[in-house]
C-alpha cells in the first residue's frame, strides 16, 4: 500500500463577512491540491466563498489537560461582564 | 448512505474498569452529554469501537458508489442523469468526512483503505446486492437512503464530536437522496404496466435487505448496550427499524405497491406493523461474503486503486519536484 499523502486541515469562508471555519480535512499531494479536494469535498452546495488549508503537522493545539492552567482563571473574573454591575433602572443608555 | 450495526462479527469490546480514575470521570462527561474531542482522554475501547464504526461506514459509502454509479451512463434523461451523479458525488464526500473522522482517532487513511481492500474490513451488506433495473435506483433511493438517515440522524447526537458533526453534515445532504428516489418509484408507479411492474420487481428485491441494514435483532447485538452507555448509539435496531417500517409501509400504499411480506400487518394494540420473520442466514452469508456481488465489488474497489496508482505516484513526483525547485530558488535569493 503506498503511502498517505499529506493531510490538510480545511477552513471555510461561507460568506463574505464571516470568519472561516475549520470543516474537517483532506489529503493530498501538495497545497493546490487540497484546495482542489476541499472544494470538492466541503463545497458541493455553495457552503463557501473561501478556503484556507493548513498542514495538519503545522497546527499547534493547547492540551486539555492543560484547560483547567489555561482557562479556569477567567472563571471568576465575572466583573468582566456588564451584568456585574448594578445601576438603578431610572438611570438609562448604559 | 449507510451507516449499519455490524457488530455480529468481531471481538467484544471490554470496557476499562472503572477506577475511579479516567476513566469515570470520561464516563461522568459522557452521561453528562458532553462531547468528546480527539485530544482528550479516552478509554481504549471507547476509541477502537469508533475506529471500526466509523470506518466501516465510511467504506460503506464509498461501496455505496458502484450500484447506483452502473446506472449513471444508462440514466432515462439527462435530468436523472445529472441528479444521479451529484447524489453518487455526495456519497464519496460522505466516505471523505468520515475517513477525516475517523483519522482524527490515530488510524490513517492508507491503513483504512489497506482493511477495505484486504477484506479485512466491513461495509453495510446491502451493497453486496446487484441493481438489474433504472427502479433499483429509484429502490435505493427511497429504502436504502431511508433507512441509512434512520440510523444516522441519531448519530449527530453521537458523545465523540468529529463523528457527531460528519454525521450532521451527512444527514442534510442525505434528504435529498431520498426524495429523489421516491420521486423515480412514484414516476414509475404512475406509468405503463410494465414500469409499475419494475417498481414492484426492485421493491420485492430490496425491502428485506434495506429491513437488514439495521443490523442484528437485540437479541443477538452484542455490542448495543456499551455503545449505548458510551452514547455512541441512542436507540437499539429493533427500535430503528420498527421506526422505519412504521413510516415506510404507508409510503408503498401511497405509490400502490405491495411490501413483500405476506404477514405483513398493522396492530391497532401496539400501533406499530408487525413483520414476518427475517431470514437472518441470509445477513449473515452476505456480511461473509457470499452474497450475490461481493466479489465484484471487492474487484471493483481494488481495480480503481490499483488503475489509479500511476495518478497519486505523478502527483506525488510532482509536489516534491515543486519543493525541491521552491526550495533551491530561495538558496539562490539567499546567497546572491
Amino acid at each position: 500500500m503506498s503511502e498517505n499523502w499529506p493531510l490538510f486541515e480545511v477552513f471555510i469562508r461561507s460568506r463574505a463577512g464571516l470568519e472561516h471555519k475549520h470543516v474537517g480535512s483532506v489529503h493530498a499531494a501538495d497545497e493546490r491540491m487540497a484546495i482542489e479536494h476541499a472544494r470538492d469535498v466541503y463545497t458541493r452546495r455553495q457552503e463557501g466563498v473561501s478556503i484556507w488549508v493548513v498542514r495538519s503537522g503545522d497546527i499547534v493545539a493547547s492540551d486539555p489537560g492543560e484547560a483547567e492552567a489555561l482557562f479556569e482563571p477567567a472563571r471568576d473574573k465575572v466583573y468582566r461582564h456588564p451584568t456585574f454591575y448594578t445601576i438603578p433602572d431610572e438611570v438609562k443608555n448604559l | 448512505m449507510y451507516t449499519q450495526a455490524l457488530d455480529v462479527h468481531g471481538k467484544e469490546a471490554a470496557p476499562d474498569a472503572a477506577d475511579g480514575g479516567p476513566a469515570q470521570r470520561f464516563q461522568a462527561r459522557v452521561d453528562a452529554e458532553e462531547k468528546i474531542e480527539p485530544k482528550d482522554w479516552m478509554p481504549e475501547a471507547y476509541r477502537q469501537t469508533l475506529i471500526r464504526q466509523i470506518s466501516q461506514h465510511a467504506h460503506s459509502e464509498i461501496v455505496g458508489m458502484l450500484p447506483e454509479g452502473n446506472w449513471i451512463t444508462r440514466a432515462p434523461s439527462l435530468r436523472r442523469k445529472a441528479v444521479l451523479i451529484a447524489k453518487v458525488q455526495d456519497e464519496g464526500g460522505h466516505g471523505m468526512y468520515l475517513y477525516s473522522a475517523a483519522e482524527t482517532l490515530g488510524i490513517d487513511r492508507a491503513q483504512m483503505f489497506e482493511q477495505l481492500l484486504s477484506g479485512a474490513a466491513k461495509y453495510s451488506s446491502i451493497f453486496n446486492y446487484p441493481t438489474l433495473t433504472w427502479a433499483d435506483v429509484g429502490a435505493i433511493g427511497w429504502l436504502v437512503d431511508g433507512a441509512a438517515i434512520m440510523n444516522q440522524i441519531p448519530i449527530c447526537r453521537c458523545s465523540y464530536g468529529p463523528y457527531a458533526r460528519a454525521m450532521v453534515r451527512i444527514c442534510k445532504e442525505e434528504s435529498f437522496h431520498q426524495r429523489q428516489g421516491f420521486e423515480i418509484m412514484l414516476t414509475l408507479a404512475e406509468g405503463s404496466a410494465e414500469q409499475r411492474a419494475m417498481a414492484q420487481d426492485a421493491l420485492n428485491r430490496w425491502w428485506w435487505p434495506s429491513i437488514m441494514m439495521f443490523g442484528p435483532s437485540d437479541a443477538d447485538s452484542k455490542h448495543t448496550a456499551q455503545s449505548m452507555r458510551w452514547k455512541i448509539k441512542r436507540f437499539s435496531n429493533d427500535e430503528l427499524r420498527q421506526r422505519f417500517i412504521d413510516i415506510t409501509v404507508p409510503q408503498a400504499h401511497h405509490l400502490g405497491l405491495t411490501i413483500p411480506d405476506p404477514q405483513l400487518r398493522w396492530n391497532p394494540a401496539t400501533e406499530h406493523y408487525d413483520i414476518g420473520p427475517i431470514d437472518w442466514a441470509e445477513f449473515h452469508a452476505v456480511l461473509k461474503g457470499h452474497g450475490p456481488c461481493n466479489r465484484e465489488r471487492m474487484q471493483a474497489r481494488r481495480t480503481a486503486y490499483e488503475q489509479g496508482r500511476w495518478v497519486r505516484e505523478a502527483a506525488a513526483a510532482h509536489a516534491e519536484k515543486e519543493r525541491l525547485r521552491s526550495s533551491a530558488s530561495r538558496t539562490e535569493v539567499g546567497v546572491t
